[in-house]
Formats: C-alpha cells, sequence, structure tokens
C-alpha cells in the first residue's frame, strides 16, 4: 500500500484572464516567465525541494501546452515509481459528469486519486505566483500548531489589504476572523492561497459540501472549518511572493530579475528552480551587438541592442534592432531596424523589417482598459506583424496580421486588433 | 535500424594531455553548451541505433558524470540503452584495454548477445553530424566487409594526425597509413565505420589470439588488401579535437553563422545533458562581442571574439579576448585574457593577465571559491 505523509494538489486549470492575449490559447501556469521557465516551474520546484514526491497538476482551461512541459515530470525529479506528478483533468464520471466548477470542487473530484497515496496531510497550491517556499516548514509547524487547517499568510502593506484576503489571528497565530477583500481591513496579513490540511478535515470538508456549485477553498471549505471549530492557523511567510496575474505586475516581476542583484535570486545554488528546457545551444551575440542589463535564454541569436529586457530562448534579433523595457518569449523571431519599447512579446511571434512597436501617447485601450494598460503592447502567440509598421502603446494584437489591418501603416495606442485565424 | 552502435572513447592523447588532466577526451567542452560526445551518441540516437556501448577506461569520472543517466539522447529504453564499459577483471582477464580491438574484445560478449546484424563504430571525440542510415545503405550496396566514414582535408589541414587512405575508381580502399610521416592524399579516415557484427566478431577475435589490440593497425591496415574496405565521403563539417589546437579552432568554428545553423538550428538536433542554469545575465556595464555565451553565465565586463561555457563569471572591467573559458569559472575584477583556454572551475584572482603569446595558452588555476 502506498503511503505519503504529505501530498500536493497544484491548481493549473484556471485561465488568467487578466493577462489578456497572453493566456489565449495557454492556461496562466503555462506562460513563460524569466526567460526560461513557466509560471507553474516554481511551486513544482517548491514541491520537490521541500521533500514532496507526489504532485497532482489539476488541468482544465487549455491544457496542451501544461501537458507537454510537465511530461512525466523529469525536469523537477518528479518521474517517480511510486507518486511523482500526475496531470488530473477533468474527467466523464457515471453519473454526475461535470467541469471543475471551483478550486474545492476540483479536488473533491480527484478524491480517489489522494486517497491511493493514504496522506497524512494535503497541501493546496495555485500555479500562478513566483515564490521559494519551504513546504516542510508550513508543516512543521501545523504539527506543532495542533492545527487542522494552516494558510500560508504574508503582511502586506494596509492600504494595499483591501485587494487580498485578510485573515485576523490571535497571539498564538490561530485564526479567528476572516476578512474578504475588505473595505476597511482589521489586519494586514494576507491569505496566499496556500493551504495545509489534515487529511480526514479535508476530506470530510469536500464530501459534506460536495453539492454546492463552484465549491471553493476561500468562499466554502475554510469558513465550513471555521465554522464547525477546526483550529486553523496563520504560517507567516516573510520570503519574496509576487503575484502576477496582471500584464502590468507580469511585466514588473520580470524586469526586477535584471537588477544587479534581484531580490528574486535565480542564481543561487540553494533552493533552483527546474524547468523543462528543450533549447540546449548557447547564445550568439553578434559583433555589432549589444546586450546591457538583460537576461538572454539559451539559443538566441542577437544581432541588434537589447536594453533592460528580458529574452527567451531561441530568439533571433537582426541587426539594427533596438530592444527595451520589454519581455520577449521563446521562439520569437525579429527582423532588422525594429525599434520595441515596454513589449510583451509572446512565444513564436515573427516581426517583419522595420516595425515600430510602443510609439505615441499613451491612450487607455478602447476595449479593455483595465487589461491593457500601462504603455505595454502586448502581442499574443504566433502572431505576425508585417513589415514597417508602427504600433502604439496600450494595444494588444494577436493573430496574423497583415499590411492591410494597419491603416495607413499605424495601429494607434489604445486600439486592440485580434484577428482570428483559420482553426487547424 | 539494424545497427548497433560502439563509441570508442577510451583515449587520452598527449597532444590535449594539459586539457585531459580533469577527463577523457570524450568529455571535453564542445561549443559552449555539449560534451564531445554528445555529438557521437546523438548521431546514433538520431538515427534511430537504440543500443549503444561506450568504451572507455581514461579519466572516466567526468564522463561517467555526463553519461549517468541516459535520457537525455533517448537511450532510457527498455530494449538496448545505453552501455558504459571500463576494464573489469575477471576470470580470464585482468587487463586494462590494451588497444581499441581489445576494448571491443573485453565486450565481445554484448557484440555476441546483439540480434543486429551491423555494428556503427564511431569515435568520441569527434565533433560532427551524420545519419548512419546512409553509411549503412552505402555499405550494404557495395557489398563491404568494413566501409571506413574519411573526409577530404582541405589545403592548409595537417592530414598526418590521422589515419591517410588511398581508394581506387570503385571507393575501395588499397591503401591505409596511419598517423604516416608524409600524407600522400587529403582523404583521411574519421573514425567512423561500419561493419557486420559477425564478421567484427572474426576479426576481433582473430585479433586477440595473435596478441593484436589495435583496430586501426591490427584490423583496417593489415586486412586492407583481404577484406573489401570501403570509403564513404562525409561532405558536412567533421574536425577531431585531439590537439590542443584543433580543440581551440573546433570551439571558435562555433562562432560562424552557418556552423552555428548547421548544429544548433538544422534538424536534426544535438542532444546533452541538461543542466538547470538560469538564463545569461548581462549587467550594466557587460560589452560582448562575436561571442557565444552559454546558460548560467553573469557578465560584468568585456568579452570579445570568445566562447564561454556555462555559469561563468566575469568581473567588472575584465577583457577576455579570442579566448574560450570553460564552466563555472570565476573572474575577478580587472583581469586580461586573450589567446587562452582557462580550465573549468578555476578561479581567476582579480588584477591578472594571462596572454598566449605564442599559440593558445591553457590556463589551470584552483578553485578557491568553496571552502570545504
Amino acid at each position: 500500500m502506498a503511503k505519503k505523509e504529505m501530498i500536493a494538489m497544484l491548481l493549473a486549470g484556471g485561465q488568467g484572464s487578466r493577462l489578456g492575449v497572453l493566456t489565449a490559447d495557454v492556461a496562466k501556469p503555462a506562460v513563460a516567465f524569466g526567460g526560461k521557465y513557466r509560471i507553474i516551474d516554481f511551486p513544482l520546484s517548491n514541491c520537490i525541494n521541500s521533500g514532496i514526491d507526489t504532485v497532482g497538476v489539476l488541468t482544465q482551461y487549455q491544457p496542451l501546452r501544461l501537458n507537454t512541459h510537465i511530461g512525466i515530470g523529469i525536469p523537477w525529479d518528479l518521474d517517480r515509481n511510486v507518486g511523482g506528478v500526475t496531470v488530473l483533468p477533468p474527467y466523464e464520471k457515471s453519473q454526475n459528469s461535470e467541469w471543475y466548477t471551483g478550486t474545492a470542487n476540483a479536488i473533491f473530484q480527484n478524491l480517489t486519486y489522494m486517497e491511493t497515496y493514504n496522506p497524512d496531510y494535503v497541501l493546496i497550491l495555485s500555479g500562478d505566483h513566483i515564490y521559494k517556499m519551504d513546504y516542510e516548514v508550513m508543516l512543521d509547524y501545523h504539527k506543532e500548531s495542533g492545527a487542522d487547517v494552516t494558510l500560508a499568510t504574508m503582511s502586506v502593506p494596509i492600504e494595499e489589504a483591501k485587494r487580498f484576503g485578510i485573515v485576523i489571528t490571535d497571539e498564538d497565530g490561530r485564526i479567528t476572523d476572516f476578512q474578504e477583500k475588505p473595505e476597511e481591513p482589521k489586519s494586514n496579513l494576507a491569505s496566499m492561497g496556500i493551504y495545509i490540511f489534515s487529511w480526514e478535515v479535508l476530506k470530510d470538508a469536500l464530501i459534506k459540501n460536495q453539492d454546492i456549485k463552484g465549491c471553493d477553498f476561500g468562499k466554502h471549505i475554510i469558513p465550513y472549518c471555521h465554522e464547525g471549530g477546526s483550529p486553523i492557523y496563520a504560517y507567516e511567510y516573510s520570503g519574496y511572493w509576487k503575484d502576477v496575474g496582471t500584464l502590468q505586475s507580469y511585466w514588473e516581476a520580470n524586469m526586477e530579475l535584471v537588477d544587479l542583484v534581484p531580490e528574486f535570486n535565480l542564481y543561487e545554488e540553494f533552493w533552483k528552480i527546474y524547468t523543462n528546457s528543450d533549447i540546449i545551444p548557447p547564445q550568439y551575440i553578434a559583433a555589432e551587438a549589444v546586450t546591457v542589463e538583460s537576461i538572454i535564454g539559451n539559443g538566441c541569436s542577437i544581432y541588434g541592442e537589447i536594453y533592460n529586457s528580458v529574452i527567451g530562448s531561441g530568439v533571433s534579433v537582426e541587426e539594427g534592432t533596438v530592444i527595451r523595457d520589454s519581455i520577449i518569449m521563446k521562439d520569437v523571431k525579429i527582423g532588422k531596424g525594429c525599434h520595441i519599447e515596454k513589449g510583451i512579446i509572446a512565444e513564436g511571434v515573427t516581426i517583419g523589417d522595420h516595425v515600430t512597436i510602443g510609439v505615441g501617447a499613451e491612450v487607455p485601450n478602447g476595449l479593455r482598459p483595465d487589461i491593457y494598460g500601462f504603455g505595454l503592447v502586448t502581442i499574443g502567440e504566433n502572431s505576425v506583424i508585417p513589415d514597417n509598421v508602427q504600433i502604439g502603446k496600450n494595444t494588444a494584437i494577436s493573430g496574423e496580421t497583415e499590411l492591410e489591418d494597419y491603416p495607413n501603416n499605424m495601429l494607434n495606442s489604445g486600439e486592440t486588433l485580434i484577428k482570428v485565424g483559420v482553426d487547424a | 535500424m539494424r545497427a548497433i552502435g560502439i563509441i570508442l572513447a577510451g583515449g587520452n592523447n598527449h597532444k590535449i594531455k594539459e586539457l585531459t588532466k580533469k577527463r577523457a577526451t570524450a568529455a571535453m567542452p564542445i561549443a559552449g553548451s555539449y560534451r564531445a560526445i554528445d555529438f557521437s551518441l546523438s548521431n546514433m540516437s538520431n538515427s534511430s541505433i537504440q543500443k549503444v556501448a561506450v568504451l572507455t577506461q581514461f579519466n572516466t569520472r567526468s564522463l561517467n558524470e555526463h553519461l549517468n543517466s541516459s535520457k537525455w539522447w533517448d537511450f532510457g529504453r527498455k530494449h538496448g540503452g545505453l552501455f558504459v564499459f571500463t576494464p573489469t577483471i575477471t576470470m580470464d582477464n585482468g587487463y586494462w584495454y590494451r588497444g581499441t580491438a581489445d576494448a571491443i574484445y573485453q565486450n565481445l560478449d554484448f557484440l555476441k548477445k546483439s540480434h543486429e546484424p551491423y555494428v556503427v563504430i564511431a569515435s568520441g571525440d569527434v565533433i560532427y553530424k551524420m545519419d548512419f542510415n546512409k553509411i549503412l545503405e552505402y555499405h550494404i550496396a557495395k557489398k563491404a566487409d568494413i566501409t571506413v566514414a574519411y573526409k577530404e582535408l582541405g589545403p592548409e589541414e595537417d592530414a598526418t594526425r590521422f589515419g591517410v587512405i588511398a581508394m581506387d575508381d570503385s571507393k575501395r580502399i588499397v591503401d591505409f597509413q596511419e598517423k604516416p610521416m608524409v600524407a600522400t592524399s587529403a582523404n583521411v579516415s574519421t573514425g567512423i565505420y561500419v561493419i557486420r557484427r559477425r564478421q567484427l566478431i572474426d576479426l576481433i577475435e582473430h585479433s586477440a589470439e595473435e596478441g593484436r589490440y589495435d583496430f586501426v593497425t591490427d584490423i583496417l591496415v593489415r586486412y586492407k588488401n583481404l577484406k573489401r574496405i570501403y570509403g564513404y565521403k562525409i561532405d558536412g563539417y567533421w574536425s577531431n579535437i585531439s590537439t590542443v589546437d584543433a580543440y581551440y579552432q573546433t570551439n571558435m568554428d562555433f562562432l560562424k553563422r552557418d556552423v552555428r545553423k548547421y548544429f544548433f538550428q538544422e534538424h536534426p538536433d544535438i542532444h546533452s545533458k541538461v543542466s538547470d542554469n538560469p538564463p545569461a545575465k548581462y549587467n550594466p556595464k557587460a560589452n560582448v562581442k562575436n561571442s557565444l555565451i552559454a546558460s548560467g553565465c553573469i557578465i560584468n565586463g568585456n568579452v570579445e571574439n570568445s566562447v564561454l561555457f556555462k555559469k561563468v563569471f566575469v568581473g567588472n572591467n575584465c577583457i577576455v579576448k579570442n579566448s574560450i573559458i570553460l564552466n563555472d569559472v570565476y573572474l575577478g575584477d580587472n583581469i586580461y585574457i586573450e589567446n587562452c583556454i582557462v580550465e573549468s572551475k578555476g578561479t581567476i584572482r582579480a588584477n591578472t593577465r594571462y596572454v598566449g603569446e605564442n599559440g593558445i595558452r591553457v590556463v589551470n588555476e584552483k578553485n578557491e571559491r568553496y571552502a570545504l
């Protein structure tokens, strides 16, 4: 009989719609980060570095990239005879087949998977944060405090507390009350969406609440446990933790990596972050190239000038092109004489010659000002940008665009150009 | 694929001695991200050869570390896979490998227990790309006993480092001279052979009975008129790294666009053990020109016409020119390096100068970073 002290369940089914065209075809946990990684690499690496070798990854929205990336878990040493990584999509049942309708519902639908390992504890994670955390220390805290449920929390500036789920604790760290995105927060301790449950408590709560539509940990399961008198404790985490749920925070988190000594340091030997990288060759920096304050991935050929940017693997930048303050993901091809500023350019994009990106005045985006802001230009996966066009700020582009799509060779600031391609 | 593979990776060559203090030639780092043996291994894997033996005995720690998992070359198979054979003491034999033929002889069971009709023999210190299916087809069409892949060297290249062959019009090899004083032809053996498995077993057993241990002199040269030995021309890039100059030049070749395209972009890929390094990082004063930079490097100074392997740190105001810096080297501030090969894991102290005056200088410094 298999037995694991603690297993992890990683919720990776969400779209992350606030990342706009970046998540049009991939789930948010599969979005590239830091030149070489994908967001899910951080929780997965944290698991193996914390000694957790059994991880269920729950997928639903556009799972192909995630499935390919995870494979059998080799990069994280999660290819195990017993345990390892298992991708768990929703599946048809003899009765009551449904999609994952909520975070807790998704876990409930995989009770059998969890029971296979007879865990004492279950760690619930989400695949959309950048951080390094030792879950084993959190488990020790869970055991010492005698908690049924432990929430990882961190102090946030009190003025930002209203964006988070806030917990109020007594002097022992036991949670006495919750506030969800409160107008008047009573504390600045925010929940990070990371939970450790004692197995029986989780199982009971999931079964009792199984009929709730869209059953959610924050809204239903934790309050249920709290009301039933289960001891719930707050584990205070104090390291780097970054939500990359919006284009602005995603861009900022990437840009922080190029600092001289970044707060989130990928170069430390301790607590390595692992990823599935299929591009092995080194990068070539040409005689006429400039590469300053940037990180650049394997297999790139750089003939242009790169300043303060994050460049993924297999990118080619031709001569005369200048790139500033941008994120360029894997396998992007950029032609000659381009000028790119504050661009987020997703995987496999092809940009022609003499294209200017990020020009003109800042005009709020006409379609989704809440998503496309901050002066960024966001270009979705596998898009094509023709030669000689100019693209303004707060814009989004997706699809194989042609010169006709740009009146006067121009996409003005604040405009959105989404071309629905022919689905293969 | 109807062949098994044998990679001869045993050798140490005195001409590259200073660099092989740390590792066998087959484990020499190449082009920023690879080891020499990756090329033969990947060619075999890409040609659908399912079962490969690596024969090695000299300084194998680094090579074994590189080959510690066969999955990177897709050799993690239930049937076949990767076998690393070092000499072992048995009831009948207590010798090291006394030559390439002896190395095969000592592992003859590997050949005898295989069922594939052919064997591809390659060497671990050669940088090339090759589809072994094509040479096998050629071998069968020629009804050859042995097929030797050869390369026509350019006029400025020195053929006397290699086995020089002469062929008749049908490409049958009529003369084979190993490392001759004067080369009579520009065609040299590449150390890549195809031979029928039964034939190889016979030849190796005969040689062993006669106390002959070298594959080239005791089989190819000795049997050249008796057996049908044919030449098969390699047209693509091919380089042997058995001297310091050749090793340096091979790495520098990767600064050429066509060589990079051939190895890095054109199908099929060369595989290697994957390392978990972050992307290379360029700090505000970094100034890199015409260079290859591998993952995990952090660059603060100037780098020109050079190849930097994984995890090299370049300090402030450094100047690195026409040099090869092997993996995990730390360069302190204000260092000047020109025409050098800097050995892996070395720590180069700040304010020092290393210049290869007449040719390439090999710099071998201690690692002073980790206190034990």
